[in-house]
Order: structure tokens, then C-alpha cells, then sequence
């Protein structure tokens, strides 16, 4: 099965080559979007294989460090990774095979676009430290190159400039953790990383610096400025495969280092993540619900799921670290399994904001609306999408979400004190991170898709082609499925969950009715299909209760506007007046946000001003400072560029002698 | 070695350093040009006796360079140039006599700490004429660095590497190409030195260097 992955990475990287020996013309675009379905598919099927009890195996390839080789592996953890990748980059490119057909700049996509997944594949695949950072440093490159397709724009460079120091900043973080667990002796291949043993405080700090390099890729507040700005940034396409794909990359890497590699953490590290999870999800999920562009509002919640998954991963240390497998199980296979839905719905959603975008040319929420009537597909398969990502049953979402409620709901037989109080706290911030999720696609929804269209563009957009919503339609489709029936998935889980917690949950494919038994029966169970059921049941009855009773009857009454004394469209509610009461109460803590009212003097004619002025709390008190002492020390340096001829010769000599002095003082 | 060899050598180079301080308090470009074929006159001797006791007959060759070159055409050539150039009375620099001496000093002492320390196990000459050389080379660069002028510090350089052809000639066995690669090549800057401050002076109209760091933006 490694051949088939390796060979779908290398056929990924050959479409690359391809592309650029054809310097990326248009032309080329549906052939290349199309060929990539393939190795992605190969990799998918051979991921789904290993998952279903297939053998993984290893390959040694003789490029890399001359006594090292590259070393690649694989096993369900990576097998489980494979799935992710392949599926999304499946859908993803289907999706491209019409998206990329309006692309304005096709010859700086086309040639990174199968690079990049074949380099994700690569991260996935590897089984020494040094391919490993090689691939996850082509990953960062190539998806910078995506995020700078539209470099034109000047917020498109901010963004990818931030991208690079972000992404230059995770990387040396996993330079040093590696060199760390390497050792003195400089053991890079995994399996002798996995066999060391190191003391508390290396394997502790170790596990920081992996949390720093991995969660700037995935978004971890206080690393995730970059995020909402530079995956909008990038082509839809390509937003969906880095808010999808490559943040489930960062995760892995997470579970890879810390939950393989290390083993289990000291207890006290667990509050840590969990918080760091729960706090991220709120502050993301906030940060959604105050966009007005599409694609950031879909960045900022990937933050917060991002941030469920960390929370979930946390719970798991925290339960391995007291040898309560079984706990720890549970925790992991909702943090796997949300990561698997996050990528189904998020990429869906990116797609639909990509659809969006070719259909009207617009992202701001305040210039769509009424799009449902306009692109009736899209807007049904963007609802799944939406209805998945606010967890609501019986969609994915929910399924994934109930799990690590469960598992929050085992915590109080953990012996802490100070874990007893956090997890309850964390529970109440994911707690609100969904339901401010909801509020957020709501909106999300409402205005784009939803009342009447507030410019020219949304009113004459035109349904998009059929590719573009096969892509999507598969993704739905998955939703839907997982949502049903998320017994089967997680019995696919197990292997993944075996290898890094000893245990897995009890067999779900046996329960009756394919129910969800996570702990045991007697505690809590969820069944998606008797759920969906009662759904489509009542709901089919308020329908036709409805429609029979409703609208049969002619009624007189007084003359009513309905709430719209004026017919201009901007009476409606809009991105800012869904946003406004969210703001007013968590605003002020979250954004440092205030309204001014600007009022002019008795007898003024000038309009009356209402300003929201919001911050970023986190980019003043944590980001500024370091930016400013770096443009001190450079200033300060620079004045190195203009000495005279002298004194440079009085610097070399000072360097001299101060040299000579050392030498005869240490000599 | 020989007693009256060893003394003798001893005080070539000991003289090429006492030179090298009369460079240092000359404020006049003449008289540093005079004191700087003087320098030359004194290395050519030390190598020349250097030739002597070894019995290395390459360094004659090396001698004769020295005084052919160092000690006569480029001494006229920059007086030429001092001359044409009409800066021949300018008092250049920037550090005050005294202050100089007294740092010459400190890195005299500097150089024969390093150097005895360093080199404990070579022979009594080596570590003396090594320490000697150090100190002719830090006080051409501390010359450098104290003159304002473009010729006076080309006469700083010249200096220095007259203390790295003593070190070169102290160490037994120095391959001749070295030695005239070494010559040719400061031969060569000097000649690119030398338009080039012609090149200065037709643009600035002098050859202080503070016109060339005000032309560069130089905040000052």
C-alpha cells in the first residue's frame, strides 16, 4: 500500500512538472484539475485499505541525508490522514476542473496546485525527521505560492508576507523540537526518536515547540493572525484545500509527534491544551460572527474548529496521562472524527463561497443575498454544509460535536484538582463556541443566499457549471452519509485509536439500528438515522399542515408593510445588523470594540455618524511589540550602512583588537 | 643563531616599529611620504639580513623589492600626486597626536602579549619578530583609521603590509611566489588607489574623505 501513496505523491509532483513545461496555460487547466483526481483517489482507496485492516509497510528512498535515506511509512495513523487528504483533494479538484476555468492567472495556480497535495501526502507519508521537515516546508512554500496567486492586491501580499514569517516561525519551532528529541547523536528516523527515552521537561518542551510549529499551521490562537487573512487570500480552491486539508495536516503532526513519538505527557500539560482548544474556538468562532467577507468568516471558523479538535486532543492527554484508556479513546476518535467532518464540510463551504464568488464576482456579505433563487443548487448544498458545520443532527457535524461533549462528560473521574476545574470551564467555552457557530453561519447563510439581492451583480448571477457542483455535491453527499451513519466511520477509527491510546471504543457497527455507544448504554447514545427520521417526519407534517391549512384561507386585514416601510434593499437585515448584538456584549472584552456616535452641532446639516472601532487585542499586546523592537533593531543596525570609510576601518580594527585581547586574556 | 645575529635582527625590526610610530606623529603629507621610504629603507635591511642569516638567497629578491618598489617609486609616485594635487601642506589628522601615540603604545603591548603568549614553543626569534610584526601591522591600520586623507591612508596600508612581509621573512622557508604575488598585488592597489584618487579629486575637487561620506547622504 506505500507504493500506491508514494506513487500517488510522486504522480501529484510529475502534474506539477507538467504544468510548468506547459508554463501554466489555461488550456491546460481542466486536464491537470482532472488528472489530480486520480492519485487522489488511489491514495484515498489505498488510506481506506489499511484502515480496513490492510498491511501498511515502509520504503527507504535513497535521496535526502546521504546516511540517512528518506524514510517513509505507513500505518493507520497516516493511513487515517490519507483518507482525509485524498477525499478532499478529490472533491476539491473536481470543484477546480470549472472553478479553474475563470481563473484570471492560471500559470501561478496550475503549477503548485498538484505539488502542493502531493507534499501534504508527503508529510503524511514520512518516517524520519528530516523528510518530514523537508515536506511540511514544501507544503508551507507551494500553499504561499497558492495564497500569492492574486499578488496584484495589496492586502494579497500583506497576507502572504505575514504567511511567510508565520510559516517560517512554525518551522523553526519543529526544527528545534526535533533537534531536541533527535538528540546529541542526531537519530532522525522516527522509529529511534519513538524508542529514546528523555527526560520530563525535554519531552514537555519538545511538545511546545511542536504545539508552536504545527498550530501556526493550524491556526492555534495566539499563532492564527495569519489564518483569516491568507486563506481567503488564495484562489476558493485552494482556500478549501489549506482550511480543509492542510490544517489536518497540523493536526497530525500534533498527534504524530506528541501522542506517538512522546508518549504521554506529565498531566499538568493537559489543562494547557485543553484551554488553549476551548479559548481558540470562542475567540475564532467570535471573530466569524464580526466578518463581512465570506471566505474570512469561513477562515475565522476554521479556527474554531480547529480549536474543538486541540480541546478534544487535550482531553485525550489528560486521560492517558492517568492511564484511563478507554477516556482517552473516546477524546481521540472525536478529535479524529471532527477532523474528518471539518474537512468534508469546510471544503464544501469554501467551494460554495468559491461558487459564490464566480457567480457574482463578490465575497462581502453586504453585496449578496437573495442567491438561493439565483443558484438554487449551490444554496442547497451550501445549507448542508452550513447545517453541518452549526451541528445540527442528523448532519456530521453533530455527530463529531456530541463526541467530545461525551468525552468532556468523563473528565470528573480524573484525580486533579486543577483539571477538575478547567475541563468544566473549557466545556462551557465549546459550549458557547457552538452556539455562537450557529449564530455565525446564520448569518453566514441568511445574508448571502437568503432575502433580496443588495447589488446588481448578486441579482444577475447565474447558476455555476456542472463540475463545480459535482465537486461540491460529493462533499454534501458525504455529510450526509457520515451523518447517518457515523458508526461505520468510527469503527474505521479504531486501528488509528489503538495505535496511539492502546484501546479503542466497543465496536460500533453491532449496536441495533446502527446506534452511536460510545461509553455504554446506560449513559448516553445518539442514533442519527431514528433522528432523522423524527426530523423528516415532523417536519413533512408542519409542511403540510402548513401548505393544507395555511394558505388555503383568504384573510382580510389592515394594510401591512411588512416591516419594510421603504423598498430599498439595504432595509434588510444585513451582515452588520446580525452582527451588532454578538458585539455588543462580547465585543468589548474580544475586539476592544466600541461605537462612536459622531453627532453635529444644533444646526449643522451634516449626517449624524454611527462607527464601530474595533481591535485585535492579541495583535497589540502580542505582535506589535515584536515588530517594533525588530524595526528598532534594525534602524538601529542600519545605521551601519552609512559609516564613513574610517570608521569602518576602525570597526574592523576594533573587531581585531578586541579579538587579540580575548586571545591573550582566555589565550 | 648567532648572538650578534640575533641582536642584529632584533633591531631592524624593533626599528621598523620605532618608524612606524614616526609615521604616526608626522602631520605633514611630505614628511609622512619621507618617513614612509625610511620604513621601506629599514624592512629591505631586516629582510635583507634576514637573507644573510638564513642564507635564503629568494629574499634578497624580496629585499630588493621592497627597496626598489616601497621605498622609491611609490614614495615619488605619491609625492607626485601630493604635489599635482596641491595638498602637500594639509594638516589631516583626526585623532590628536598624543591620543594616537598612546594608543600605538597600547597595541605594541597588545601584539608582544598575544604573540609571546601564543607562540611559547617557537624559537626566541620567531616569537620576537612575530610580536614586532603584529605591532608594525596594527599600527598601519591604526594609521588608517586616524587620517582623514585618502594618500596618507594608502601610505597607512602600505605600512601594514611592510609588517606582513616581516612576519612573512622572519618564518623560515617562505616560497617566493608568495612573496611577489604579496608585491604585485600591492603594487597593483596602489595603482588602483592611485587613480582612484584621481578620480575623487576631479569629482569632489579633493581628496578629504568627507566629501566622498557627505556625497553618500551621510548623516552626520
Amino acid at each position: 500500500m506505500i507504493d500506491v501513496a508514494a506513487g500517488a505523491a510522486l504522480f501529484c509532483l510529475l502534474l506539477s512538472a507538467l504544468a510548468v513545461a506547459r508554463r501554466g496555460r489555461a488550456s491546460l487547466s481542466a486536464t491537470l484539475y482532472t488528472l489530480t483526481i486520480l492519485p487522489c483517489l488511489a491514495q484515498a482507496a489505498a488510506g481506506l485499505a489499511i484502515l480496513g485492516g490492510a498491511a501498511g509497510g515502509q520504503m527507504v528512498l535513497p535521496i535526502g541525508l546521504p546516511w540517512l535515506g528518506a524514510h517513509l511509512r505507513l500505518d493507520a495513523l497516516s493511513a487515517f490522514f490519507l483518507v482525509i487528504i485524498g477525499t478532499g483533494g478529490a472533491a476539491i479538484s473536481l470543484f477546480a476542473v470549472g472553478y479553474g476555468r475563470h481563473e484570471e492567472e492560471p500559470g501561478r495556480v496550475l503549477p503548485f496546485y498538484p505539488a502542493f497535495l502531493g507534499a501534504m501526502t508527503l508529510v503524511v507519508l514520512a518516517d524520519d525527521a528530516f523528510t518530514f521537515l523537508v515536506a511540511w516546508e514544501v507544503m508551507s512554500l507551494l500553499s504561499w505560492a497558492l495564497v500569492m496567486a492574486h499578488h496584484r492586491r495589496d492586502e494579497v501580499r500583506s497576507a502572504g508576507y505575514l504567511y511567510l514569517l508565520m510559516a517560517a516561525l512554525g518551522t523553526m519551532a519543529l526544527i528545534v523540537a526535533f533537534g531536541l528529541l533527535a538528540g546529541a547523536d542526531g537519530s532522525f528516523a522516527f522509529s529511534e526518536i519513538r524508542a529514546a527515552s528523555r527526560p520530563v521537561g525535554v519531552t514537555a518542551l519538545a511538545a511546545g515547540l511542536v504545539l508552536i510549529g504545527a498550530g501556526s499551521k493550524a491556526g492555534i490562537a495566539p499563532l492564527h493572525l495569519w489564518l483569516p487573512e491568507a486563506h481567503p487570500a488564495a484562489p476558493s480552491h485552494v482556500s478549501a484545500l489549506m482550511s480543509g486539508v492542510m490544517t489536518k495536516v497540523a493536526v497530525y503532526a500534533v498527534l504524530r509527534v506528541v501522542f506517538d513519538l512522546l508518549g504521554p505527557l506529565p498531566w499538568w500539560a493537559s489543562p494547557a491544551l485543553i484551554l488553549l482548544g476551548a479559548g481558540t474556538a470562542v475567540l475564532g468562532i467570535f471573530n466569524a460572527a464580526m466578518a463581512d467577507d465570506m471566505k474570512k468568516i469561513l477562515a475565522y471558523s476554521t479556527i474554531e474548529n480547529i480549536g474543538v479538535i486541540f480541546a478534544a486532543l487535550g482531553l485525550a492527554q489528560a486521560f492517558l496521562a492517568e492511564g484511563m484508556r478507554a477516556a482517552a479513546a473516546l477524546a481521540l476518535s472525536a478529535a479524529l472524527f471532527h477532523a474528518f467532518n471539518h474537512m468534508a464540510f469546510k471544503s464544501l463551504l469554501f467551494m460554495g463561497a468559491g461558487a459564490v464568488l464566480t457567480a457574482t464576482g463578490r465575497r462581502d456579505l453586504d453585496g449578496l443575498g437573495g442567491l438561493i433563487r439565483r443558484m438554487p443548487v449551490t444554496a442547497f448544498l451550501t445549507l448542508v454544509a452550513v447545517t453541518a458545520i452549526s451541528a445540527l443532527p442528523p448532519l456530521n457535524g453533530f455527530a463529531s460535536e456530541w463526541m467530545v461533549f461525551q468525552s468532556l462528560l468523563a473528565s470528573p473521574r480524573l484525580p486533579h484538582l486543577g483539571l477538575e476545574m478547567v475541563i468544566p470551564a473549557a466545556g462551557g467555552l465549546l459550549a458557547l463556541a457552538a452556539a455562537l457557530a450557529a449564530a455565525a453561519f446564520v448569518r453566514f447563510y441568511g445574508v448571502a443566499f437568503l432575502g433580496r439581492a443588495r447589488s446588481d451583480a448578486a441579482a444577475r448571477a447565474l447558476e455555476v457549471d456542472r463540475a463545480m457542483l459535482a465537486g461540491m455535491g460529493v462533499l454534501a453527499a458525504l455529510c450526509v452519509l457520515v451523518g447517518l451513519v457515523p458508526a461505520l466511520v468510527l469503527d474505521r477509527l479504531s486501528p488509528v485509536v489503538t495505535a496511539l491510546t492502546g484501546t479503542h471504543l466497543p465496536v460500533q457497527g453491532d449496536q441495533p439500528w446502527l446506534t452511536l455507544v460510545p461509553v455504554a448504554a446506560a449513559r448516553s447514545t445518539y442514533n442519527p438515522l431514528l433522528v432523522f427520521a423524527f426530523i423528516a417526519v415532523t417536519a413533512s407534517l408542519a409542511a403540510w399542515g402548513a401548505v393544507r391549512m395555511g394558505s388555503r384561507v383568504v384573510r382580510r386585514g389592515p394594510a401591512w408593510d411588512c416591516g419594510y416601510p421603504e423598498p430599498s434593499v439595504t432595509t434588510q437585515y444585513g451582515a452588520g445588523s446580525l452582527a451588532q448584538p454578538l458585539r455588543r456584549v462580547l465585543g468589548p472584552v474580544l475586539l476592544q470594540s466600541r461605537e462612536e456616535v459622531e453627532m453635529p452641532a444644533p444646526g449643522d446639516m451634516a449626517p449624524a455618524r454611527h462607527r464601530v472601532v474595533q481591535g485585535d487585542p492579541i495583535r497589540d499586546t502580542l505582535y506589535l511589540p515584536v515588530v517594533r523592537a525588530v524595526l528598532w533593531a534594525a534602524t538601529l543596525i542600519d545605521r551601519l550602512q552609512f559609516l564613513t570609510i574610517r570608521r569602518y576601518l576602525a570597526m574592523v580594527m576594533a573587531t581585531l583588537v578586541s579579538l587579540l585581547l580575548v586571545l591573550s586574556l582566555w589565550g | 643563531m648567532t648572538p650578534i645575529a640575533f641582536d642584529t635582527s632584533h633591531l631592524l625590526a624593533g626599528g621598523l616599529v620605532l618608524v612606524s610610530f614616526a609615521m604616526i606623529y608626522q602631520n605633514r603629507l611630505q614628511a609622512l611620504l619621507r618617513t614612509f621610504a625610511l620604513h621601506a629603507v629599514v624592512l629591505s635591511a631586516a629582510v635583507a639580513w634576514q637573507a644573510f642569516t638564513q642564507s635564503a638567497e629568494q629574499l634578497y629578491l624580496t629585499a630588493a623589492i621592497a627597496l626598489v618598489f616601497k621605498a622609491i617609486i611609490i614614495p615619488a609616485a605619491l609625492r607626485r600626486i601630493v604635489q599635482r594635487l596641491g595638498i602637500h601642506r594639509e594638516v589631516e589628522q583626526v585623532v590628536g597626536t598624543g591620543l594616537t601615540m598612546l594608543a600605538g603604545m597600547g597595541l605594541v603591548a597588545l601584539s608582544i602579549v598575544v604573540m609571546l603568549d601564543v607562540t611559547a614553543k617557537a624559537g626566541a626569534f620567531a616569537r620576537e619578530d612575530l610580536a614586532f610584526a603584529l605591532s608594525v601591522v596594527l599600527l598601519g591600520l591604526l594609521m588608517m583609521v586616524t587620517r582623514r586623507n585618502a594618500v596618507s591612508q594608502v601610505v597607512g596600508f602600505m605600512s601594514l603590509e611592510n609588517g606582513l612581509i616581516l612576519a612573512a621573512a622572519g618564518a623560515r622557508g617562505m616560497p617566493l611566489v608568495v612573496e611577489i604575488s604579496v608585491a604585485f598585488s600591492i603594487l597593483i592597489a596602489f595603482i588602483v588607489i592611485g587613480i582612484f584618487l584621481f578620480r575623487i579629486r576631479e569629482r569632489f575637487d579633493t581628496v578629504d574623505l568627507h566629501a566622498l561620506d557627505s556625497f553618500r547622504g551621510e548623516r552626520r
